[in-house]
């Protein structure tokens, strides 16, 4: 036999051929093995949180040292603080991208502020929390204090933990995940839109204003929609710069600290003891619902924004 | 019907003077904005830093880099972040044991050999993984999986730097899969077609071809992913059971394993003490310097991951 023929011949010998089925098994098992726990994870917290989960747990406070009743602040307070970061993180992000594509283009600040965003990415939650701590709550909520408030000290008005400083530090945290988003959906506008609006002696702002971030957001408010999903799920950030335990009203000012979803998810299983089981596995899974709506929300308007599009 | 010549719109010179005034000025609040983005992050280094400097001013670098013994309280007030140090690394090299196989096996498999229908309900079911909070993997993990390990090993608590790799590894899956992913996807058709066109099979294509095109961006991935599994707060503070131990006794059976007891990492001690702490006290301060390592670390990591990354691209 020649030689060609004989190597032909042994790979493709039974052996070799069950060893590249088992190849073929093992590498489907490993998807397999990746897949199994998250269904798991999402079955075992339906199954253990749906028995808590009712009209009343939403809506009312929790009572008896969070040992009875409901939710209702964490869950307020968690909607405020979103708000709150979609109003920073909108304008910072947004604005931010449309420098990138439209004024900056290839400069060297551009560059730069590219390194920026992928150095703010790289940033752990617990030190966005120490950073917030530190600058937004002490230092500038501080200074806020001694200069408007000084009367009131040491009482502190500014300068604790409050949703405003603590919806800043999320919407740094969330910026990359914005600029990013924005910046595709900004650059996905074709460049034609741009250059008949100029030629018709736009200026440059009128032309981003009225042609190209109309048609770029629906992309804008995915990457949004998918940065406060992020943002309700933290915990390290708002830990440090006002999450609270237990308060007896709803944050009225934006000074005021708040309950927060991840936050009382958090002190429910490790500091109350003798909790009814169901308490804290129903809080997980609202917050896991909101979180992963919000996230289902954002991919159904991608999907759509992509079908709708008109070029 | 013809279009009519007409005269270019007249526009009036308060209306024309009117739009140069706010595209000016748009272009001035651009710029600003784009300016405030670099100005947060070299605010963040910078804050950090200088919170970090009346540690320093306090205690030597050495002390805090090797000492051994982390108990801020008084009257002791040691802050060697050795044993900090030390769970934050074996709590990622537990993660990345398990992650990096399954990891990349799952990439390879989504993209070389799944049918697509099968690949996509793969994608949707890691991205659902990405999403889920850290605080509720680290509350399943204390309420469920931490009791099953304890039981069936027989440990004294289910809440070791074992239970906390696991969890750290499973958190930074959607992280590996999703990059290497895109890494084997990159390579290019050609690549496989020529080695199928010189007889080999699939499989011996994927292994000897299309992975090992795709390395630097796997690496990638691996980097990404320890990134992911370093800075990770919520899961290791509810699940390693906060004892600054360091772990020496990795090779001792399980009852004496390091790895089957409870240690502490960088950023659970940040998340715990920061709200213990006295406003620019000693302790303050530390939680600080504490910061600087772990971005330091983080810093690291993700340039490896970036000249992985870039390299590749310059090198294909």
């Amino acid at each position: 036999m020649s030689e060609r023929a004989s190597l032909l011949k042994s790979s493709r010998s039974p052996a070799f051929r069950l060893w590249e089925n088992v190849q073929y098994v093992l590498l489907a098992s490993s998807a397999l093995a990746v897949v199994l726990p998250i269904l798991a994870v999402a079955w075992i917290l339906f199954q253990k949180g749906a028995p808590a989960l009712s009209l009343e747990f939403i809506t009312k406070p929790p009572m008896r040292f969070m040992k009875a009743g409901g939710i209702m602040p964490p869950l307020v307070g968690t909607l405020y603080l979103l708000a709150g970061t979609f109003l920073f993180a909108l304008p910072l992000g947004v604005f931010g991208a449309v420098y990138i594509t439209e004024y900056g283009r290839q400069g060297r600040f551009t560059r730069i502020l590219r390194l920026a965003i992928v150095n703010l990415a790289g940033v752990p939650s617990v030190v966005y929390g120490l950073f917030g701590l530190g600058f937004f709550v002490l230092f500038i909520g501080g200074g806020i204090d001694r200069i408007f408030f000084a009367k009131q000290l040491p009482q502190p008005t500014y300068g604790t933990g409050a949703l405003i400083w603590a919806a800043l530090t999320l919407a740094l945290l969330i910026l990359p995940v914005v600029i990013t988003a924005s910046e595709e959906a900004l650059l996905s506008v074709p460049d034609s839109f741009r250059q008949a609006s100029l030629a018709l002696g736009c200026t440059r702002w009128q032309t981003v204003r009225n042609v190209v971030l109309p048609s770029a957001l629906p992309g804008i408010l995915t990457g949004m929609i998918l940065g406060l999903s992020r943002a309700a799920g933290e915990t390290a950030p708002i830990l440090l710069t006002g999450a609270s335990f237990f308060l007896p009203a709803l944050p009225k000012t934006v000074n005021s600290p708040f309950m927060a979803l991840p936050y009382h998810l958090y002190i429910i299983s490790t500091q109350v003891p003798d909790i009814p089981e169901r308490i804290p596995w129903g809080t997980a899974l609202v917050l896991l619902i909101l979180v992963l709506g919000m996230n289902g929300i954002a991919s159904l308007f991608r999907a759509r924004a992509r079908a709708g599009r008109k070029w | 019907m013809a279009i009519e010549a007409k005269p270019s719109v007249q526009v009036s010179r308060a209306r024309q003077h009117g739009r140069h005034v706010s595209d000016r000025f748009m272009s001035v609040f651009i710029h600003v904005n784009a300016f405030l983005v670099v100005l947060s992050v070299v605010l963040i280094f910078a804050f950090l830093i200088k919170e970090s400097i009346p540690f320093f001013q306090k205690r030597s670098l050495s002390s805090f880099l090797f000492g051994s013994n982390w108990y801020p309280l008084e009257p002791t007030e040691a802050f060697g972040a050795l044993p900090l140090i030390a769970g934050t690394l074996l709590t990622t090299a537990i993660a990345v044991l398990f992650a990096l196989p399954f990891g990349v096996s799952c990439a390879v498999f989504m993209s070389e050999l799944a049918p697509s229908r099968l690949k996509n309900t793969l994608k949707s079911t890691v991205e659902i993984l990405a999403g889920i909070p850290s605080v509720v993997i680290g509350f399943i993990g204390m309420s469920v999986l931490a009791p099953i390990l304890q039981e069936r090993l027989h440990l004294m608590t289910g809440l070791t730097a074992f239970t906390g790799g696991l969890l750290l590894g499973f958190m930074a899956l959607p992280t590996i899969i999703s990059i290497a992913e895109d890494a084997l996807h990159a390579v290019p058709q050609d690549y496989r077609r020529a080695s199928l066109a010189l007889g080999g099979t699939r499989l011996q294509t994927v292994w000897k071809t299309t992975v090992p095109a795709a390395s630097r961006g796997i690496i990638a991935a691996l980097m990404l992913g320890i990134g992911r599994a370093i800075g990770e707060t919520m899961t290791v503070l509810m699940v390693t059971g906060n004892a600054a131990n360091i772990p020496t006794k990795l090779l001792a059976p399980i009852a004496d394993n390091s790895l089957f007891q409870s240690i502490r990492t960088l950023t659970a001690t940040i998340a715990a003490e920061m709200g213990e702490t006295a406003q620019y006290s000693l302790h303050y301060h530390s939680l600080f310097a504490l910061g600087v390592v772990l971005f330091v670390i983080t810093l690291v990591v993700n340039s490896i991951a970036d000249l992985a990354l870039n390299r590749g691209r310059r090198a294909s």
